[in-house]
């Protein structure tokens, strides 16, 4: 039962973490809810600070003491926080009666009590209450700053998407009357639920822009991979003049700007007949892809064991067989990320889809998806749109994290 | 990019002749080679050289569409019974409004069953082949062509349309994208509109602060998964989504999530009290913020489009960052434990220290893409209050005030100021891989 300094950081900690959980429970709640809830601070900062003193001044557990800070010590602490929040706030944890929405509310109670429990016992669980040395505190600083940094990016990144998938799913009446509501509305049935979709695939023939974005995209891959292969094989392994230059400028190549390509690209394209056709963007996606997909090959290609090669060449196989049946095989992983990599990029380009495609049969997804904005389309169908656009890329992506990491950080390239 | 210094290091200076193995293998390199070369030529650097031609020139949209002899032939009269006349007529437009076509004229096949009595001077007939020479024909020029023909039985059992068969046109006409009328005038028309220095001071804010922010986040949520708890697979996953969606998704989500009628964001600080009125955030310009008494303006647009491209840039800085860090030995880390060194001092000392190669390669990366980015802040406010950049200036002058040469005198700006970076870049890179 020392106090020291360890003891005003465990209190300090535990405020901090009262108003956290309190805020991005209290948020949480409301966006599944509808309900907007007045998240009581100040209340829950002190039961934070109460419940972390508890904890605190109990013995660091060691061999001597194997029972101290255990169940006893959390379960106190833990009731205690409960008690004063549920006292102070007249048993208003959220500043709404429990009244409303109480299966909600209890289950946010009980996650608010949960996160707070844990983040105290895990920042704490070794730090005595008595005067620390600066290596300690930094650790109790370190744990919060880790655990509220987890916390904020983890809601930065994940809500826009889960707005972008809720919004799919309402109406646009009810998403003006209350734009905290992002509770799913279940009693409508599931073609009520997926009304925007239904209409996206039936009126706005979403059904072609998925087509030509699938069509466009696989192009640009099995395009791609035919012209990069080669030549990545011979910049990594034949000799020639000009190929140190060739591999230090291929990604300057990359870096030229899109933007600088339209104007010129989009003059010649409208006179040849180019400019409404998917056949023009097969041509402009792989010339803007081959460069990075070269880059990322000739690496990998670098990095196989040329022996084996050399081997082939002594037992009578040509340059052409050594490749196909030695060093593809061989750079299969890498083959994979790159195409995926590439089918990616093909998938979520906007700029040449947007200039060059104007008749609705041609549009691809991104430019399916920009045409929905409009006033006179309501936003759900644009959410919905997105979400379209996004669900099959992410698929690939979850599917082959794996391999796509690898080959991004093992390219070390693109914007 | 360690491949590229490992090469240079390694192969020894070639010989100066060739044997025939050597020479075998050159040719079969430049052979694999030859369709990268051609397709990155035809798509990527003519087009860039395209751009400066187009640059040094007063092209507007409608000079795409070449001045073209419009022919419009049909059949006057009724055909009853054999011997009957007609007038076959064919109604000619320079379908250009400010140049002319010259030595036009045009070819067609008179139907058969036709007999033709009646010829223009301009037309000659050889069979049923009609050629007529217009010779020069000045702008928004409009003609008409008679010709008297007689039926005949053939023909009224089986009438064909005139029109069925059109008229072939031919005529030169000047190209104003091929013709070598060069003028400086985009160049001065950008160079003095106070706008364009405007839009240069935007683009250098947004490319130094987009790239800094994304860069600063992704060291953070890097250090955040450097060490291993559970769950920590599926959060980096989470943490690499806004840079794999499309573009078009995000940058719509989240102008429907910062709408200052109906936006949750909006929504939920006017509701906590922490804002007494929605904010417009891609709206609005700026906003007077005065702190001590001193007032200055606050680009707020401008900020939440930076705000947007550090949350969805952040994840590749995260990967990188990431990489380099696991890679790190930790030995440096267990002396440093030992000797009493604190966490912080540790990041500060340590980590930092090795980080600092990677961070400039990012740095240098980033800064070059954010400064070509033309989708997201097209799609977020399309340039308007304070947020236009310079690509997409290229777009507004090119497309929006449809002057193509204007729009390329800006993208070789872009272009000019990205060579100068690239330059930069390319001396830095080799230094350290990341």
């Amino acid at each position: 039962m020392r106090i020291g300094t360890g003891f005003i950081a465990a209190i300090l900690l535990g405020a901090f973490w009262g108003i956290v959980w309190m805020i991005v429970v209290g948020l949480v709640f409301t966006l599944f809810s509808g309900q907007s809830t007045a998240p009581p601070l100040a209340i829950a900062a002190l039961a934070g600070a109460v419940g972390a003193a508890i904890y605190a001044l109990s013995p660091v557990k060691t061999r001597d003491r194997p029972k101290s800070r255990g169940p006893r010590v959390q379960a106190t602490m833990v009731i205690a926080i409960f008690a004063i929040l549920m006292l102070l706030t007249f048993g208003e944890p959220f500043g709404l009666s429990l009244a409303y929405t109480t299966g909600p509310q209890l289950i946010a109670l009980a996650v608010f009590l949960v996160a707070l429990w844990w983040s105290i016992v895990a920042a704490l669980h070794d730090q005595s209450s008595g005067n620390l040395a600066r290596y300690h505190l930094e650790v109790i600083f370190l744990r919060f700053m880790k655990g509220l940094g987890l916390t904020i990016f983890t809601i930065v990144v994940a809500l826009p998407f889960y707005v972008m998938v809720m919004t799919s799913f309402k109406s646009q009446q009810s998403l003006i009357s209350n734009p905290l509501d992002l509770s799913i509305d279940l009693s409508q049935g599931l073609s009520g639920l997926f009304s925007s979709y239904i209409e996206l695939f039936t009126v706005y023939s979403f059904g072609t822009f998925l087509m030509n974005s699938a069509i466009v995209s696989v192009a640009t891959v099995i395009i791609t991979l035919a012209f990069a292969v080669p030549g990545a094989y011979a910049v990594a392994r034949l000799n020639f003049p000009g190929q140190a230059f060739l591999s230090r400028s291929i990604l300057l190549i990359y870096m030229v700007p899109a933007i600088v390509l339209v104007i010129p690209l989009y003059s010649v394209f409208s006179q040849v007949g180019l400019r409404n056709s998917l056949v023009g963007l097969m041509i402009v996606y792989p010339a803007t892809t081959i460069p990075v997909a070269l880059y990322m090959l000739q690496g990998y290609f670098r990095g196989l064991p040329s022996e084996l090669e050399e081997a082939g060449l002594m037992d009578g196989l040509k340059r052409p067989g050594v490749i196909l049946k030695i060093t593809l095989p061989l750079a299969l992983p890498a083959l994979a990320s790159v195409a995926l990599y590439v089918f990616m990029i093909a998938w979520n380009e906007f700029l040449f889809a947007f200039m060059f495609l104007d008749d609705v049969s041609m549009f691809t997804l991104s430019r399916g998806v920009v045409s929905l904005n409009s006033s006179e389309v309501p936003r759900q169908h644009l959410m919905a749109g997105a979400v379209i656009a996004t669900v099959p890329v992410l698929f690939i992506f979850l599917w082959f994290e794996r391999f796509l990491v690898a080959g991004l950080t093992a390219g070390s390239v693109k914007g | 990019m360690s491949d590229m210094t490992d090469k240079a290091e390694t192969t020894p200076t070639p010989p100066r002749t060739y044997g025939r193995m050597a020479k075998r293998e050159m040719r079969f390199a430049y052979s694999m080679l030859a369709p990268t070369f051609l397709i990155v030529l035809a798509i990527v650097l003519l087009p860039l050289v395209a751009n400066f031609w187009i640059s040094f020139k007063p092209v507007t949209l409608s000079d795409l569409r070449p001045p073209e002899l419009n022919i419009n032939e049909r059949l006057r009269g009724d055909l009853v019974e054999a011997g009957d006349t007609a007038e076959l007529e064919y109604r000619l437009r320079n379908t250009s409004q400010k140049a002319s076509i010259y030595e036009a004229g045009f070819v067609d096949i008179i139907p058969d069953g036709l007999e033709v009595t009646g010829l223009d001077e301009r037309c000659t007939l050889s069979g049923r082949e009609l050629t007529c020479t217009l010779g020069d024909l000045p702008e928004k020029f409009r003609d008409r062509i008679r010709l008297q023909v007689i039926a005949d039985t053939a023909y009224l059992t089986s009438p064909v349309e005139p029109r069925d068969n059109p008229a072939e046109a031919f005529g030169r006409s000047d190209n104003i994208l091929t013709n070598f009328q060069f003028t400086l005038d985009n160049f001065s028309r950008i160079f003095s509109s106070p706008d364009f220095w405007k839009v240069l001071r935007v683009t250098f804010y947004y490319t130094v602060f987009g790239t800094a922010s994304a860069l600063v986040l992704g060291l953070f949520a890097a250090q955040l998964l450097n060490q291993s708890f559970k769950g920590r697979s599926v959060l980096r996953g989470l943490f690499l989504f806004p840079y794999v969606a499309p573009v078009i998704a995000v940058a719509f989500t989240w102008i429907i999530l910062l709408d200052p009628y109906s936006g949750t964001l909006n929504a939920l600080l006017v509701r906590s009290g922490m804002i007494g009125a929605p904010i417009d955030f891609f709206g609005q310009r700026d906003v007077d913020i005065s702190i001590f008494g001193l007032t200055f303006q606050f680009p707020v647009a401008l900020t939440t489009v930076i705000a947007f491209e550090a949350w969805r840039y952040f994840p590749l800085s995260f990967l990188f960052i990431l990489a380099r860090m696991q890679a790190l030995s930790t030995d440096v880390y267990e002396a440093a434990e030992i000797d009493g060194a604190t966490p912080l001092q540790q990041f500060w000392y340590i980590s930092l220290p090795q980080l600092v190669g990677i961070l400039a390669v990012l740095f240098l990366l980033r800064f070059i893409w954010t400064f070509n980015k033309f989708d997201d802040i097209f799609l977020l406010t399309g340039g308007a209050a304070g947020t236009r950049t310079l690509t997409v200036d290229v777009y507004e002058q090119a497309f929006a005030v449809s002057n193509l040469g204007a729009g390329a005198a800006v993208a070789v700006v872009v272009f000019v100021v990205l060579l100068v970076f690239s330059l930069i870049f390319f001396k830095f890179s080799p230094q350290d891989d990341g």
